[in-house]
């Protein structure tokens, strides 16, 4: 196995990652009654509006504070201030996240002042701002979104006395594996504050008036009273101490954590279960018990057709993860594991995980911070026939003809970005059906001629004795 | 010619129906006669509506929330100072503008054989990355993204060397002949020496390297149609002053060939008698665009983008232009028409009339089989540039819809002239709108439909009303008789989808749900 990042090349090849405001939208997104601004030039925010709305199909409504050449070199201070004012006119929110772009930070804009004058000048004392740092050449979105949900916990959470309701944290996930994770905890009769759930805000049921803040979201009370809670799962194996909100809360608050892979995957899933229930000491329902037996029963159904699959893993790292687990476990040969991400974590986690599937004899690879055009050589090198990621990796198909099973951000070719259903015994079904169909499909596509063309003719002289050689 | 009785029957139906544009002219001018005479103008004709339904909320004064926002904003026929457009956009607002960079980027992005380099974070390179449906009939590299990736310390250093490097490695592995170099926002502030830094390259590589001053602060989307018309100035030069010799083909500025729109112009023109030299940038190249200068003259159809050039090539080249526009049946007639009596050819002309005819006839009869559905309806249209929006008014009363609210992002003075000179009292006019404003207007104006882009779809949706892309990301053509056929089959299947039907019953919606059903046949 070996491992490579891109960090030694000048010019990025069709990226495989956005920048940190993007997943600082996503977070604040999942918080009630929240409205965004990204501090800098229009751009940033037009442009991650366009690319989140493309694969939610909802309304995505952030400000900008617009700064122009003159808020560039004397400061944005009045700019930011006005977008402030603007914002509460427009949306009266409840809280508002600030998030700046490579500008603002780049002229070093103080947003934690700015901000807090702001309040004082417009009297508005009780309104919650939250500022995050999220220069987009400081990292991926993955990284901006992480970085927000532990703002977002350290600016609202509070001592608070113990209550029962177990704190769930999660990467940026489906709005579909969101509700699925609610319907699972709810099945176990287990109470919780999940943050940051957008899974009503960035897939809104049609209402008959429009709201301009979809309703839904962790309410700010909820953020608030996660310090007293018995326990802090965090779905999120990859993610850097450094901005973990869960750690945050085990520092600062003393709340037990787990941190755990997305519950895709068997073994993920019993894990997930499992901890659930040494946490609460709750029983797993006979329905989520078989649930599981109906996995097994569709693993074993297909094992064979996904014994044929080498798979190229891109995206987000804990999705990269949690695929690779689900590919290992079904036979799929994982050929090449890739994230536009920096984190180095991820690369001794996976590398620990191939080691224990035997059928992963062959050459893989594990690359991190990097870029299409690394992916693309890596796949004509390694035979891969499947890919597993986001959107982007359209271009595999389009180039090299490897079909895509969409999974992650963004999905903006395809409808259903949002319901893609991957966690959970079922989920994990839905998700390894859609793989084993794309395998099929590409089976039967040409399976007649292709046979025709290999067994039919009589083979050459010369053929025979290379055969018998 | 063979003409099914029902096609006939549509060409009578609108030439005398009021709006008489060129499907009229052309049914008088082809001999057939007409039961009625023709209106001559259609700004006088006010649109059938049924009124029982949608009485126009008079009372209702648009009061935008936002103080500064409202010298962008009026109403036909109640406001009479100028609109204000072309100022930056308000902080805090949520405008649905993009920046410089996204401005340059769009003109100079369908030149297939370049390299389009970012200089600049990754973000703003991901985020364009291969979002614009302009095709090629040649090279496609221009469908890749590249970007220098500044990341922390290029920031604190400086990103020249930076930007050096990825110009010698691109050039090693694809060996271009030419590459842009766009600056972003934070090139613009760590002072890189971009001109510099193309210069050098250019002279190490013996190929053309051209920096496009597109840092986005600096202006708004126009301000990157500028940068990036300069750009286009520099590489069209002619080396050492050389006398270019003149020809008789065009050029044809402001087409992208999205969904091979410049394709079916280029074929029209071809049939007509007249050569297509090149197009500003729909599959263009590095070659065929350096032999710009020696077209006769130019055609401009996407105006906010390329009359700066046009103007420019007009001082330098001395080639004259002539403004056009291929959306919608009477605007692609009409344009054909002007652009073959600049060449004063008697034969050119016979030509001309006979493409429309035979165009005109092979689509009138879903275009009217469309506009007997569509008859009342009233649109809302919040899009990029001010020829699209004036275009669009136009198309609209062509299928005998109504525009209600109109917007761009871009537009200019003159558009907006134009614009207020061409719809109907009422209709609210704005530029370089929000979501609050856009879904405040919609519902006031009860609007039926929405055009616009990727970020207005879901809001039109949410809403529960019909929606029209109408976008650099679009997969199919609207230009010329093709397009205009495409676009009526687009507001149909939007207007008259069944899936409005299911809207929910409340209040609100009980007058609206009524209306839908009644995607009917109407007896004009
Ligand atoms: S940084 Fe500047 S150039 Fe890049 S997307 Fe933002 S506004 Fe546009
Ligand atoms: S990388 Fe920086 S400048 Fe570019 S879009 Fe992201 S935040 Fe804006």
């Amino acid at each position: 196995m070996k491992k490579q990042s891109r960090s030694f090349r000048n010019v990025s090849e069709n990226p495989c990652n956005m920048c940190m405001p993007l997943g600082g939208i996503i977070a604040f997104k999942g918080i009630q009654g929240s409205m965004t601004l990204l501090h800098g030039s229009q751009g940033c925010a037009t442009y991650m509006r366009r690319t989140i709305s493309e694969h939610y199909s909802e309304p995505i409504d952030v400000a900008s504070s617009s700064l122009n050449e003159k808020g560039t070199v004397f400061g944005g201070e009045a700019n930011l201030k006005k977008g402030l004012e603007n914002v509460c006119l427009l949306y009266q929110p409840r809280i508002i996240g600030v998030l700046t772009t490579c500008l603002a930070e780049t002229i070093g804009e103080d947003i934690q002042r700015i901000t807090a004058d702001y309040k004082l000048e417009k009297q508005r004392p009780e309104l919650p701002i939250i500022n995050v740092p999220t220069p987009g050449y400081g990292g991926s979105h993955s990284e901006g979104y992480w970085h927000t949900v532990k703002k977002i916990t350290a600016g609202l959470a509070k001592e608070t006395p113990k209550h029962s309701k177990l704190n769930l944290i999660i990467p940026h996930i489906s709005a579909a594996d969101i509700r699925e994770l609610k319907r699972l905890l709810r099945l176990m009769t287990i109470e919780f504050t999940l943050l940051p759930d957008y899974s009503d805000t960035l897939d809104a049921p049609y209402a008959e008036t429009y709201q301009k803040i979809p309703s839904g979201g962790t309410s700010i009370e909820d953020i608030a009273t996660m310090p007293g809670a018995p326990a802090t799962i965090e779905l999120g194996i990859t993610v850097e101490e450094g901005v973990s909100p869960g750690k945050y809360l085990e520092n600062e608050f003393g709340v037990p954590l787990y941190r755990l892979p997305l519950p895709v995957g068997i073994e993920n899933t019993n894990l997930f279960f499992h901890t659930l229930k040494e946490i609460t000491g709750k029983e797993i329902p006979e329905e989520i018990q078989r649930e599981r037996g109906r996995l097994l029963d569709g693993m074993f159904d297909s094992h064979k057709h996904n014994f044929q699959g080498k798979a190229v893993i891109f995206g987000e790292p804990e999705q990269v993860f949690s695929a690779t687990k689900l590919c290992l476990e079904n036979g799929v040969t994982p050929k090449i594991m890739a994230t536009g991400s920096r984190t180095r974590k991820i690369d001794q986690l996976l590398a620990e995980e191939l080691k224990k599937f035997e059928h992963v004899d062959q050459e893989t690879v594990i690359l991190s911070d990097t870029d299409f055009s690394i992916i693309m050589e890596k796949c004509r090198q390694m035979g891969v026939n499947l890919a597993i990621g986001h959107s982007e990796g359209k271009i595999l198909t389009e180039r090299e003809g490897i079909s895509l099973v969409r999974y992650g951000f963004p999905v903006h070719d395809r409808v259903g970005g949002q319901r893609l259903l991957s966690v959970g015994y079922q989920g994990t079904l839905i998700f390894l059906d859609r793989i084993t169909n794309t395998l099929l499909e590409n089976k039967y596509k040409n399976y007649r001629a292709r046979m025709f063309e290999k067994y039919y003719p009589l083979p050459s002289p010369a053929e025979c004795e290379l055969k018998a050689r | 010619m063979d003409i099914s009785s029902d096609a006939m029957d549509g060409i009578e139906r609108l030439a005398t129906d009021g709006r008489k544009g060129l499907l009229g002219l052309c049914a008088a001018e082809s001999g057939y006669t007409l039961r009625r005479p023709l209106l001559s103008s259609f700004e006088t004709a006010p649109i059938a509506v049924n009124c029982e339904v949608k009485k126009m909320h008079e009372n209702i004064r648009p009061i935008p929330a936002i103080e500064e926002r409202k010298d962008s904003i009026q109403t036909k026929g109640r406001t009479r100072q100028e609109l204000k457009c072309d100022t930056d956009s308000v902080a805090g607002c949520v405008s649905q503008r993009a920046c410089v960079y996204c401005g340059a980027r769009v003109v100079l992005n369908p030149i297939t054989d370049a390299i389009h380099l970012v200089h600049g974070p990754i973000g703003c390179a991901s985020y364009t990355w291969d979002i614009r449906g302009s095709l090629t009939s040649g090279a496609d590299l221009f469908r890749f993204s590249f970007s220098t990736d500044l990341e922390e310390l290029d920031v604190i250093f400086g990103g020249e060397k930076k930007l050096a490097r990825a110009i010698d490695d691109l050039t090693a592995k694809y060996h271009p002949k030419l590459i842009f170099v766009y600056s972003t926002c934070i090139v613009g502030v760590i002072g890189d020496d971009l001109e510099a830094v193309c210069r050098a390259a250019a002279e190490k590589h013996g190929i053309q390297v051209i920096p496009v001053q597109s840092s986005g602060f600096a202006g708004n989307k126009s301000a990157g149609y500028r940068a990036a018309c300069d750009a286009l100035l520099n590489l069209i030069k002619p080396e050492d002053n050389q006398q270019i010799e003149k020809d008789k083909t065009i050029n044809y500025l402001g087409d992208f060939n999205l969904a091979g729109e410049l394709w079916i112009i280029r074929n029209y023109l071809k049939r007509i008698g007249i050569e297509l030299n090149v197009a500003f940038t729909g599959d263009s190249s590095y070659e065929t665009l350096k032999t710009a200068t020696k077209a006769s003259f130019n055609i401009v159809q996407c105006a906010g983008s390329m009359i700066y050039l046009a103007n420019k090539m007009k001082e330098l080249y001395n080639i004259p232009y002539l403004n056009v526009s291929f959306l919608g049946l009477e605007d692609t007639s009409e344009s054909l028409r002007r652009i073959a009596k600049t060449f004063n050819d008697l034969e050119i002309m016979r030509r001309t009339e006979e493409l429309i005819k035979m165009e005109t006839v092979s689509i009138i009869g879903e275009i009217q089989y469309y506009r007997q559905r569509l008859q009342g309806k009233k649109a809302a249209v919040y899009v990029g540039g001010g020829y699209k929006a004036i275009s669009l008014i136009k198309q609209f009363r062509e299928l005998g819809i109504e525009v209600v609210m109109i917007g761009t992002q871009t537009g200019s003075k003159e558009e907006y002239a134009t614009i207020n000179n061409l719809v109907n009292d009422g209709t609210v006019i704005m530029d370089d709108t929000n979501p609050s404003e856009l879904e405040r207007f919609i519902l006031e104006k009860e609007a039926d439909l929405l055009v616009g882009g990727v970020k207005e779809r879901p809001l039109a949706y949410k809403m529960g009303i019909a929606f029209i892309d109408h976008n650099h990301d679009r997969r199919h053509p609207l230009s010329g008789y093709a397009g205009a056929v495409n676009f009526a089959r687009e507001v149909y299947s939007t207007v008259c989808s069944p899936v409005w039907k299911y809207r929910k019953r409340g209040d609100k919606n009980e007058k609206a749900e009524q209306k839908f059903p009644q995607c009917e046949r109407k007896s004009l």
